[in-house]
């Protein structure tokens, strides 16, 4: 097939899968985004949908559309990934076809099940079937045994291709990585009365993805994306990357103790959890420091240029909505007044964006370049204001948002907590402050630029390199 | 061009696993201390046992921590009814699998962590607003029954709707955060003024 036009010839097997994964990816994005308005909205007129759909029940799909598509988006990237860097063929490309089939027909009935029958009566009936009531996790739990054997099929599948063909520093720690990954997701799959011990284990799922896990899949990922588009020296890569997962797991396994400062734990977390969440900031830092070098050192010249400015934003995003934002909340004396208000919103929305949501993005546009046929994507392609003004808009809005939510998280935690002693009438008294609600109010203006961002991104990565026959620029090979 | 010693490959591959490998060790024998620590009725006292229902909470100052802590009074069964351990735990189960069931968590906070739109519930048990001691168990099964009818909001529109909880699972929702009530958090939420009760000084 020629250049320019959609084939899948232009693709191998493990990336034919990844473009599936992809597609539900964006799917699921844009349902997250909707199901945020909506519930951003409900903020605002606590009517909207009343007993329809109510705010846990927007706020639910909303958290878990966010984290299954990154799943299915980081899936997709390790498909389209691992035959290159193994250098062999996919192995078990029925089964992986197969898993990829069973976990969308499982997500479908798990958010239909969320959206037509929500909730159920107070017993383990409902935690099987309908949903298991803790955040991020909600997912009932005979969907929790699916995800777990398609993540075994899935792991089979990689470890198997690598095995056959040849390992690299990159796949090392990535398969080691899936480990962990799947490993911690067991912590989240069981039912606790004692409330204190149910949140020790809820976060080992929650944290230990976020800030140690998912941040070195990342790393892995844009250590191949840096190769890719760069031509950057794949020795200085891989040595980049271990100093990246020293410092990230050095620093993020202790820093879980952040989060045991007031659930019953001792008193000890205060200083394990306060120094190493503390130093979390620094591989984020070393990170932007490598991208930003790596680019510098080839003058920029890449072969894709919107994948590499959004692998450039994931760098600053993750640095500044986990790295910065996050050190903002994380010293007990701090987050004894912002625990659980506005404030960790403002922080989850910036990080989640920054982090995860960036990085997938670059790898959609990796995805499309290649699936018209190696298209030329560098200076000078037809309608680059699209991917420019949807990189722009996106950025914009979720930087508006979580300005927004972090005024209203200061004023929540002033009024509420430092002054009103954190009672019931405190809360409201919060709530319906001025700066508070014009934070709200915000957010959901802000929240309409992102999705507008949306729209133009879905719109680009669906017409991008069309009908240009000119190939792909080959990135120069490192120099150093 | 040969590598510095400082930049090798191998060296940060070595440095890698290492620091990964100690700080797991660190992290699992921490962990074996605080899950004994939050053991339910455990001796450190940090989390109560269930029976704990069957008496009066009060929060008090320790100078030493610093922070109020909770401290448990005498006899004053919930619902008037004095329940042995294995019972407590019974209710206490039957209530939280109904806060799961109803996705308590995707408005409100237990231990601060959950999601925003409504109050924190940690200390929901000993919240002012329930007016009086003598009225509040009744009062909040009320309200968990039919929140729409018994709304407060001091002065905002937001309500919390109707989830269809029965009478037996408003009963073990409110033992459930009785007991959720007395679990040492070390001081959070800061500043709270608990409800008046007998026996206060
Ligand atoms: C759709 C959101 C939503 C859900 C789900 C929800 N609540 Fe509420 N809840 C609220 C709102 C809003 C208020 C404040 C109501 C008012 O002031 O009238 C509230 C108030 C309360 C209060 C009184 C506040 C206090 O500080 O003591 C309790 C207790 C309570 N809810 C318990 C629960 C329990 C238990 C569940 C799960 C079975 C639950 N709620 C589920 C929204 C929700
Ligand atoms: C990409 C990485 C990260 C992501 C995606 C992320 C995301 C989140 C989210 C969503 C929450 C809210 C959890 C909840 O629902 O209760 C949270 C809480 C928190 N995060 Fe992060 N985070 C990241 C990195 C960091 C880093 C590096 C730090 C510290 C330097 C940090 C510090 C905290 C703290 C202290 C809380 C607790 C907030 C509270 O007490 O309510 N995070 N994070
Ligand atoms: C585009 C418009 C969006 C709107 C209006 C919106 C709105 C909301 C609302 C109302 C909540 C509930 C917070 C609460 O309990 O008060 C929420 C939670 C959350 N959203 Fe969004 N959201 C949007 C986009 C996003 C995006 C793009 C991401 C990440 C990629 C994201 C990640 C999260 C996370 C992690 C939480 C949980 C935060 C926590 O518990 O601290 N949201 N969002
Ligand atoms: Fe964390």
């Amino acid at each position: 097939m020629s250049i320019g036009t959609l084939s899948f010839s232009h693709l191998t097997t493990g990336q034919q899968l990844a473009i599936k994964y992809y597609s539900v990816a964006v799917i699921l994005f844009a349902a997250q985004v909707l199901f945020g308005l909506l519930a951003g909205l409900q903020y605002l007129r606590p009517d909207f949908l009343y007993e329809v759909l109510d705010f846990s029940v927007n706020r639910m799909v909303h958290v878990n559309a966010m984290v299954v598509w990154m799943l299915y988006g980081f899936m997709g990237a390790i498909f389209w990934l691992v035959e290159e860097e193994a250098g062999v063929e996919l192995v078990g490309a029925k089964l992986a076809n197969l898993g990829f089939w069973v976990l969308t027909a499982a997500v479908t009935v798990v958010v239909l099940v969320y959206l037509f029958v929500q909730i159920g009566p107070g017993t383990m009936e409902s935690l099987w079937f309908i949903n298991e009531g803790r955040e991020y996790i909600e997912a009932p739990r005979w969907a929790d045994i699916g995800i777990v054997i398609c993540l075994l099929i899935f792991f089979y599948n990689i470890s198997a291709t690598f095995m056959k063909g040849k390992w690299s520093g990159i796949s090392g720690v990535l398969v080691l990585d899936l480990v962990a990954v799947a490993g911690l997701y067991l912590a989240g799959m069981f039912y606790i009365t004692n409330t204190s011990v149910e949140q020790y284990w809820w976060w080992w799922v929650i944290h230990m993805w976020v800030e140690a896990t998912w941040e070195v899949l990342v790393g892995c990922i844009m250590a191949w994306g840096l190769i890719k588009t760069l031509g950057a020296s794949r020795k200085i890569v891989t040595t980049w990357l271990y100093i990246e997962v020293a410092l990230m797991l050095g620093s993020g396994i202790l820093g879980l103790g952040h989060h045991y400062f007031w659930i019953g734990t001792p008193e000890y977390w205060f200083t394990v959890g306060g120094f190493f969440s503390a130093l979390e900031p620094v591989p984020l830092v070393a990170m932007v420091v490598h991208a930003v070098y790596d680019s510098g050192v080839h003058r920029f010249k890449n072969s894709n240029h919107p994948a590499l400015a959004w692998f450039i934003a994931h760098a600053f995003g993750n640095f500044f909505g986990a790295g910065v934002f996050g050190f903002m909340h994380t010293l007990p004396q701090i987050n004894l007044y912002t625990h659980g208000s506005q404030w960790s919103s403002s922080h989850g929305h910036l990080a989640f964006f920054g982090a995860y949501a960036t990085i997938n993005i670059a790898m959609f546009y990796m995805g499309i370049q290649k699936w018209r046929g190696d298209v030329y994507m560098s200076a000078n392609i037809a309608h680059s204001w699209r991917w420019k003004w949807a990189l722009s808009l996106l950025c914009l809005g979720m930087t508006g948002m979580t300005i927004a939510l972090l005024i209203s998280g200061y004023e929540q935690s002033f009024i509420e907590r430092a002054l009103g002693g954190a009672t019931w009438a405190a809360y409201f008294e919060a709530q319906q402050t001025a700066w508070y609600v014009q934070g709200m109010v915000w957010r959901q203006i802000w929240g309409y630029v992102f999705a507008s961002g949306l729209v133009l991104l879905i719109w680009d990565l669906l017409t991008i390199g069309k009908g240009d026959t000119r190939p792909m620029l080959l990135p120069e090979p490192a120099e150093h | 061009m040969e590598t510095v010693w400082w930049a090798s490959e191998d060296l940060w591959r070595k440095v890698a696993i290492w620091i990964t490998a100690f700080m797991t060790v660190v992290l699992i024998v921490l962990t074996y201390d605080s899950l004994h620590a939050i053991t339910a009725g455990g001796e450190s006292g940090r989390v109560k046992a269930y029976s704990v229902i069957n008496n009066r909470v009060y929060y008090k100052f320790d100078k030493e921590r610093n922070l109020p802590v909770p401290v448990i009074g005498d006899s004053a069964p919930l619902f008037g009814k004095t329940l042995t351990e294995d019972e407590a735990y019974a209710l206490v189960t039957k209530g939280k699998i109904t806060t799961h069931a109803k996705n308590c968590m995707g408005c409100h906070t237990f231990l601060g962590n959950g999601a925003y739109y409504a109050p924190d519930l940690t200390k929901s048990w000993l919240d002012p607003a329930w007016g009086s001691e003598g009225v509040r168990e009744e009062l909040m099964v009320t309200f968990l029954k039919d929140p729409e009818t018994n709304a407060r909001g001091f002065g905002s529109d937001r309500k919390m709707p109707n989830l269809n909880i029965t009478d037996e699972e408003a009963h073990a929702i409110v033992a459930y955060l009785k007991w959720l009530s007395t679990i040492d958090t070390n001081g959070f939420p800061r500043n709270f003024t608990p409800i008046s009760q007998e026996g206060d000084r």
